[in-house]
Formats: structure tokens, C-alpha cells, sequence
């Protein structure tokens, strides 16, 4: 058998419930396994820390093929809208948390979470705007230190 | 597959580990299955996640994902990654006799 993975660290880029909830589900995952995880948020992921925004995550309807949604519609109001409650309903009947309960749940399994610091910036955040599990906000250069001799997983 | 002694009644692990018989189980077996796993010494609290998985076993045909004993186990889930640190599902699992619970969260 191989040798298992002792670390993953896990990079969130996107603000999308779609785009947010893959990293995760392998920073939990991971924990289930024994394995050390960090997360570290980034651009538009900070919206996922962020104590005023963490609850308002939606769905991307326009530009995301996937969701085979055309995108005449899935730019009209309240389509976006419409769309994240429906899906989340349908995780919540998957027992799937959402998004600030699964961040809370996560840090809890000993994963430790990570601001961008260049993010930060130029979103003129402070910490004080990030929720309390963020450990703190750090430089790529730093990330890449708590990241080493692990995998690096970048959604 | 390996064929090992435990609590003095011989039993098949699979190559991860876990009891192919779970009904082989018996509560003996626990202290000595949790030593495998680096734990030491089985608190209250370890016993109440290891009659929870179990009974959910038996119950709904497979163990609790760390979510589910999160919730409904009485045991919190920062509290199972203290009890069991590499991973409270699947040791607990381990240790309890039962099979690897799947589920993605």
C-alpha cells in the first residue's frame, strides 16, 4: 500500500457555495483520517471567514456550465437566490452543514484556518472582520512553511 | 486479511484493521484493540462512543460518520478528535469491532 498522507494544506480562492464547499469537505475529510490539516482562505474565499458575509454564500448561476442553467436566466434577479436556497435545502436534507456550521465543526476537528494577508489587504479587512476560528492572517511565504512536507490541494 | 488473537478469542482483521465479524466482538476485546490504536486507557467517554457506534451499527447497517456522533453521541466533536486524535469515526470503529463507516462528512 502507498504511504498514506500525513498533511494536506487546502487553499480556498473562490466566494461560491460551489466554489467554497469542496475545501471543506477535504479539510474534514482529512481530519476523519487522522490527518493534519490546513486551511488557508484566500480572495474571494475570505467571504467564507468573513463574520458578515459567511451566511450569505450563493450559488454562481451565471458563466457555470455545470449547473446547465443558460445564462440569460441565471443572470435575471433572484434567480442566484433562488438557486443556493434550493440547493441548500437539499444538503440540509443530506445532513450537510452549512457553510459557518461546517467551518465551526472543522476547526473543532483541530484543522487550522488561515487568512490571506495580501487578500486582506486589498479587501481592507482586519481581523476583527474574520470570524474567531481564523488562527491568523498570513503571507503565501508563511503558508507555504506551515504547509511543508504535506500536499497542497488548491480549489 | 490477517488472523489474530484477541481477548483470547482468534478473529479476522481486515488489512486496514477492522473486525470482519463484528458480532465476534465482545467487550474484553475493547482494551486491547484500543492499545493498537495508541490509546492507553478507555474512559467513560470512550465507552460512550463505542456502545453508540455499535448500536448505530446494528441499528442502520453502518457506524456514524464524526458529524453524526457529533451530534446525537452526547460527545462533541472537539472532544472525540481529544478521545480518539487520529480520526474518532474509523478508530472508534476499530476499536468498537464494527466495519469503517463511509460518508463524506
Amino acid at each position: 500500500m502507498a504511504d498514506a498522507i500525513e498533511k494536506v494544506s487546502i487553499i480556498i480562492s473562490k466566494g461560491s457555495l460551489d466554489g467554497i464547499y469542496p475545501g471543506l469537505i477535504l479539510a474534514n475529510g482529512a481530519r476523519a483520517e487522522g490527518i493534519e490539516a490546513n486551511l488557508f482562505f484566500t480572495f474571494f474565499g475570505l467571504d467564507a471567514i468573513h463574520k458578515e458575509r459567511h451566511e450569505h454564500i450563493k450559488l454562481a448561476t451565471v458563466g457555470n456550465p455545470g449547473l446547465h442553467v443558460p445564462t440569460m436566466l441565471g443572470g435575471l434577479p433572484g434567480v442566484s437566490s433562488a438557486m443556493t436556497m434550493f440547493m441548500s435545502h437539499k444538503m440540509e436534507k443530506l445532513d450537510i452543514p452549512s457553510i459557518p456550521e461546517f467551518i465551526e465543526m472543522i476547526a473543532d476537528t483541530g484543522a487550522s484556518m488561515y487568512a490571506c494577508q495580501a487578500s486582506v489587504d486589498l479587501f481592507g479587512l482586519e481581523k476583527n472582520d474574520l470570524i474567531e476560528q481564523v488562527q491568523d492572517i498570513i503571507t503565501v511565504g508563511e503558508f507555504y512553511e506551515r504547509a511543508a512536507g504535506g500536499e497542497i490541494i488548491f480549489t | 486479511m490477517s488472523t489474530t488473537t484477541i481477548a483470547a478469542i482468534e478473529v479476522e482483521l481486515t488489512d486496514d484493521g477492522f473486525l470482519v465479524r463484528p458480532e465476534q466482538w465482545t467487550e474484553d476485546m475493547a482494551p486491547e484493540l484500543a492499545m493498537r490504536e495508541g490509546i492507553d486507557e478507555l474512559t467513560p467517554a470512550h465507552w460512550t462512543v463505542l456502545r453508540y457506534m455499535r448500536s448505530e451499527f446494528f441499528d442502520k447497517g453502518t457506524g456514524p460518520t464524526v458529524r453524526m456522533l457529533g451530534k446525537t453521541s452526547g460527545v462533541s466533536v472537539k472532544e472525540l478528535y481529544q478521545l480518539f486524535p487520529k480520526g474518532p469515526a474509523k478508530v472508534a470503529a476499530r476499536i468498537a469491532g464494527i466495519p469503517k463507516p463511509r460518508g463524506c462528512i
